[in-house]
């Protein structure tokens, strides 16, 4: 009924190879070069001022953009997961825009919207008020390529599960945050920490849409992944790699999260929350 | 008494009330109005405004600029290479991704769970971060830019940097797609062909391949329409020379950066329309394929 051990092992064998070579080999240089200096020379430049303000913009810019997507992704579960309504799908794959969007085009379209020659930008310059080139339209521009996470992952798990725990609860003289808080939340707890994980995970690290917004203010309006591409065009190899590091960490961090949650809530094997 | 307050509430205003008929079948829960503005309000403001003045800045320049624009020699080249690679790059992704989730589900050997959760690295790692690491490791006297030097072969900076990129962006698309469906694949249906006297190859052939080709396709699009979009990976590896490893994305980029928005914008709009119409004829022939194999089935 399998197939004979020469093919496994060769399948088996064709599989590592491509995993290491594209896989490993990355993480692992990654890590190679930015100790490539010495201990030293790799802490030297996670305390460099420019690096440190980078790292702080990168956590403010998360803590705004992934409640925010949170909070997005449960209204919109709830709505399109407990009713019926015209325009349903029209949201749904409205929902999944950012996905088949480029993520400079993502960046584009504030800059066409609040740039200085945008629709808005003249009102705006005339207010004082900055959005590109400034933090604001970092904190966008993320939320844009970010808000479908929590989404995705919970449409699919509360419309299987259906709406009779809410209407049971409802019947019993539940409140409606009463439902939400003790009977809806407990039943998603495990695909919403999935996809803030994943949320979290694109927020700190998004490049090509902050790329566009940002315009490169050393120590202001540099994320993590922006000064990593500063420092390497400046061919300073070993900081880049040492701040690319620390991102690769969090990388790593991010996919021991997800196995624990999927160990956690029995789902094994998803394929829905790879997108 | 709950139901007594939401129906007190919605008849406050009366005109809501005749939307809401029309709007939505009947649910007792409540919450429908609140979550319908809310998601609205904020899809409105992050997306739909947005992507309006995309499209509004691409016509303000009238037709005979965005056709300019979009039909530039420079501009084509990059078309034919961002596409050309994104299409080379999904179908090595198909191939591989079908033996690696395959060996993942069917086999068990060490390593394997580590290796099964190091898949969505390409998603969890930082495209700055993946494009600097695989220009290191590919560059003049990288780790394996070292061996394939002598052997003529140079990836750093040439379209085929822009390839291997392209295909560690979209390994995980595949894998993930393909995995669940060969789980849920019957072994009976197996076992039913090989007791039928199918060999292994024929069975692979017309029972496994047929049932998994639908995963296979949504795999293949979804790393393709990524592969098109794909910036921070590519842009340290390409080298990005004008008309020879320069991809769309970048030259939007640069198109902005030189305060050309409306050609910026168009060339915006050409991406996002062939995206769409990827995305649309892979969903018709996923439609297809449905229909076709339940009629046959």
């Amino acid at each position: 009924m399998t197939e004979p051990a020469w093919v496994r092992w060769l399948l088996i064998g064709v599989s590592v190879a491509f995993l290491g070579l594209f896989l490993i080999v990355p993480l692992v240089a990654v890590f190679s070069e930015a100790l490539r200096g010495g201990v030293g020379a790799y802490f030297t430049s996670l305390i460099d001022p420019a690096a440190l303000s980078a790292i702080r913009l990168t956590l403010l810019v998360t803590a705004i953009a992934v409640p925010a997507n949170l909070a997005f992704g449960l209204a919109a579960a709830w709505l399109i997961a407990r009713f019926d309504f015209v325009g349903r799908s029209v949201l749904l794959t409205l929902i999944d825009l950012p996905f088949a969007v480029s993520p400079v085009i993502s960046g584009l379209i504030y800059v066409l919207l609040f740039g200085l020659q945008g629709w808005l930008g003249p009102w705006l310059s005339a207010h004082n008020v900055q959005i590109i080139f400034a933090v604001p339209g970092i904190v966008l521009a993320t939320v844009f390529v970010t808000f479908p996470y929590v989404a995705r992952e919970l449409i699919p798990l509360m419309q299987e599960q259906g709406s009779e725990d809410e209407q049971a609860a409802l019947s019993l003289g539940a409140s409606g945050w009463q439902i939400f808080r003790r009977v809806t939340l407990p039943n998603v707890k495990w695909a919403l920490l999935y996809g803030v994980i994943l949320c979290n995970a694109r927020a700190m690290g998004e490049f090509g849409a902050v790329s566009v917004v940002s315009g490169h203010i050393r120590g202001e309006t540099n994320t993590m992944p922006l000064h990593v591409e500063i420092l390497y065009n400046e061919y300073n190899f070993v900081a880049a790699f040492a701040v690319a590091s620390l991102l690769a960490l969090l990388a790593l961090a991010t996919l021991g999260a997800k196995s624990l949650v999927e160990r956690f809530s029995g789902a094994g094997q998803r394929g829905g929350g790879a997108a | 008494m709950q139901n007594e307050e939401c129906r007190m509430q919605n008849a406050k205003s009366g005109e809501w009330q005749v939307m809401r008929i029309a709007l939505k079948q009947h649910s007792v829960l409540p919450g429908f109005g609140v979550s319908l503005g809310y998601t609205m309000t904020y899809l409105s403001l992050v997306v739909l405004v947005p992507l309006a003045a995309l499209f509004a800045r691409s016509a303000s320049a009238g037709w005979g600029r965005f056709w300019a624009a979009i039909c530039d020699p420079r501009v084509v080249a990059s078309y034919r290479l961002t596409f050309g690679a994104a299409l080379l790059a999904a179908l090595i992704n198909a191939v591989f991704g079908l033996i690696i989730a395959w060996s993942l589900v069917r086999y068990r050997f060490p390593g394997r769970r580590i290796l099964d959760a190091l898949v969505d690295l390409p998603f969890a790692l930082p495209t700055a971060v993946s494009g600097i690491a695989l220009t290191a490791i590919y560059a003049q006297g990288g780790w394996l830019g070292r061996w394939l030097e002598p052997l003529g072969i140079k990836v750093a900076f040439t379209p085929l940097g822009v390839l291997v990129a392209l295909t560690f962006i979209g390994l995980p698309f595949v894998v993930r797609t393909v995995q669940p469906a060969l789980e849920d694949l019957e072994k009976e249906m197996e076992e039913a062909a090989a007791s039928l006297g199918a060999g292994r190859w024929q069975t692979l052939r017309r029972v496994i391949l047929p049932a998994l080709f639908p995963a296979l396709l949504t795999g293949f699009s979804l790393a393709l329409a990524r592969a098109i979009g794909e910036y921070g990976s590519v842009i340290f590896i390409a080298g990005n020379m004008p008309m020879k490893s320069e991809i769309t994305s970048l030259l939007i980029i640069t198109k902005l950066e030189q305060y050309d928005y409306a050609g910026a914008a168009a060339i915006a709009v050409v991406m996002l329309l062939a995206s769409f119409g990827l995305l649309f004829g892979v969903n018709a022939l996923q439609w297809w394929v449905n229909r076709r194999q339940r009629v046959g089935a």
